[in-house]
């Protein structure tokens, strides 16, 4: 019995952020076409919640009132639209989770844990999400603004900045949010039934 | 009292079962893998499958072993059984003297890091990184430090002939090259075991050759255990022994020479008709005896 020294199980199995960062980075870059669709839905979502919020601007800024139903009716779109963002963001991070079942496997068969995943796939969508929205908000503010080019000199600028940075953060944590089922989905798989997938 | 004390004893019945006979100290400590009593059932919908119908199976350290089934033999099983990648539904399955079945997810992920290098089939690189950066891969899982990667990687690299095609993607490779790069990849995290399922599978016969010559170098130069599941008639040439999976049952391990000139296929079928031939003089014998006693 001396000689024998069992093994020493340990679980020191680690992604740091940067590298997890790193890989999300790529497959972004490299699937460019894919996830210019995905942020499209954010950015048309987010253009339109920026163009709402500036438009109410523009009118404050030209001293109109806005009416009771005329406001319920703008908030009522507004949801709709994060919604259908939403949805649309589900959709295309199944897809992707679905697309890479044999990439998961590999992953996990080098000893990935379920959270690296998760990260993973958290991590790219919240980069789609900030930068579709970012973008989406520009357009937004900016199609708002240049319709309304007589309102530049009393335009509440500060107001409108810091609705464009809402609109930014709303649009990331909804893309975040979005991508948690997927992500489950893809760290649950056992990874032989992940390779096995022929997609 | 005397129930309690019964108990007691009971319960530590499979404590003193680790410590055991010097006998099999000495096999624990030269098998890499102890397969006991495996079975597993799988349901497809409410009809149970039986892939694995009680294995038991050593796999000494160091050894090349081949694992050899037709098609839905339950080959597919075991191996992902050995590989830490499924778990029995009853009997044990040691790797390096643990047991699987008792580790927590963190354990299960830090054994297929550490102890299990993977090679498979369709050679399953990332392809959106290259071939160094797949072979740092499992490196970054084990916390090693980017310059360890990088050396490492680039010397693995180097051992598998790559050492000019560092930076290449794996879309840029040939499929022996991507393979070469798979083993590489295998033995970032120094494993105890490489398990390749069906390497050669995907590749022509000159191509499949080199890349059963490296593991056999492999095998013979650092002694790590490789473990294949294979159809290839050169792959179970190559290895020490051959274990034949029929029916989720292990028919023979055997050392290759005792396959001769024969084909895997040929000796399964032969393996096969054995069994049947058997079983039909076994039932034969009884209705014999039947009608003798009657």
């Amino acid at each position: 019995m001396a000689t024998m020294s069992p093994t020493r199980v340990e679980r020191q199995i680690s992604l740091p952020f940067n590298q997890a960062f790193k890989i999300a980075l790529r497959n972004i870059t490299i699937r460019l076409g894919r996830a210019m669709i995905t942020g499209a839905g954010t950015m048309l979502g987010i253009a339109f919640l920026m163009s709402v919020f500036a438009s109410k601007l523009v009118l404050q800024a030209k001293g109109v009132q806005l009416e009771p139903a005329q406001i319920q009716k703008s908030n009522w779109l507004v949801a709709m639209s994060l919604l259908v963002c939403f949805v649309g963001i589900t959709n295309s991070m199944l897809m992707s989770v679905t697309e890479r079942y044999k990439e998961i496997g590999t992953f996990k068969c080098l000893g990935a844990l379920d959270k690296f995943i998760i990260n993973l796939f958290l991590i790219e969508s919240a980069l789609l999400g900030f930068f579709g929205s970012l973008v989406g908000a520009i357009i937004g503010l900016l199609f708002v603004w240049l319709t309304n080019l007589s309102v530049t000199g009393t335009l509440d600028w500060v107001s409108a900045l810091l609705n464009l940075l809402a609109c930014v953060a709303v649009g990331t944590f909804l893309s975040v949010a979005a991508a948690i089922p997927p992500a489950m989905r893809a760290a649950k798989m056992q990874a032989v039934d992940a390779m096995r997938t022929e997609v | 009292m005397t129930s309690a004390t019964s108990t007691d004893s009971n319960s530590a019945l499979p404590a003193m079962g680790l410590d055991a006979t010097p006998d099999e100290a000495y096999n624990a400590s030269e098998n890499i893998v102890r397969v006991r009593g495996v079975k597993r059932t799988y349901y497809i919908g409410e009809n149970p499958v039986h892939a694995l119908r009680g294995i038991d199976l050593d796999i000494k350290r160091g050894e090349f072993m081949a694992i050899m089934g037709p098609s839905g033999s339950g080959k597919s099983t075991l191996f992902n059984m050995v590989g830490g990648l499924d778990k029995p539904t009853s009997g044990t399955v040691f790797i390096d003297e643990v047991d699987i079945a008792q580790l927590d997810p963190g354990e299960l992920a830090w054994l297929r890091c550490r102890k299990i290098g993977y090679i498979f089939q369709t050679f399953n690189l990332i392809p959106v990184m290259t071939a160094l950066e797949n072979v740092t891969l499992p490196m970054i899982f084990a916390g090693a430090s980017l310059e360890e990667q990088m050396e490492k990687g680039r010397r693995l690299l180097e051992l598998v002939g790559l050492g000019h095609r560092l930076h290449n993607k794996p879309g840029q490779l040939s499929g022996g090259q991507q393979q070469r790069v798979a083993i590489a990849r295998a033995l970032a995290n120094d494993p105890a075991i490489i398990l390749a399922d069906e390497p050669t599978g995907n590749l022509d016969q000159k191509v499949g050759e080199e890349i059963i010559m490296m593991l056999k170098r492999l095998n013979k130069e650092s002694g790590v255990t490789v473990i294949t599941a294979t159809h290839d008639d050169k792959m179970y040439k190559r290895s020490d022994r051959v274990a034949i999976v029929i029916d989720g049952e292990i028919q023979a391990v055997i050392p290759p020479d005792l396959l001769g000139d024969n084909t895997v296929d040929g000796f399964l079928q032969q393996m096969k008709d054995d069994k049947e031939a058997a079983e039909a003089a076994a039932i034969t014998a009884t209705n014999e005896t039947i009608v003798a006693s009657s």
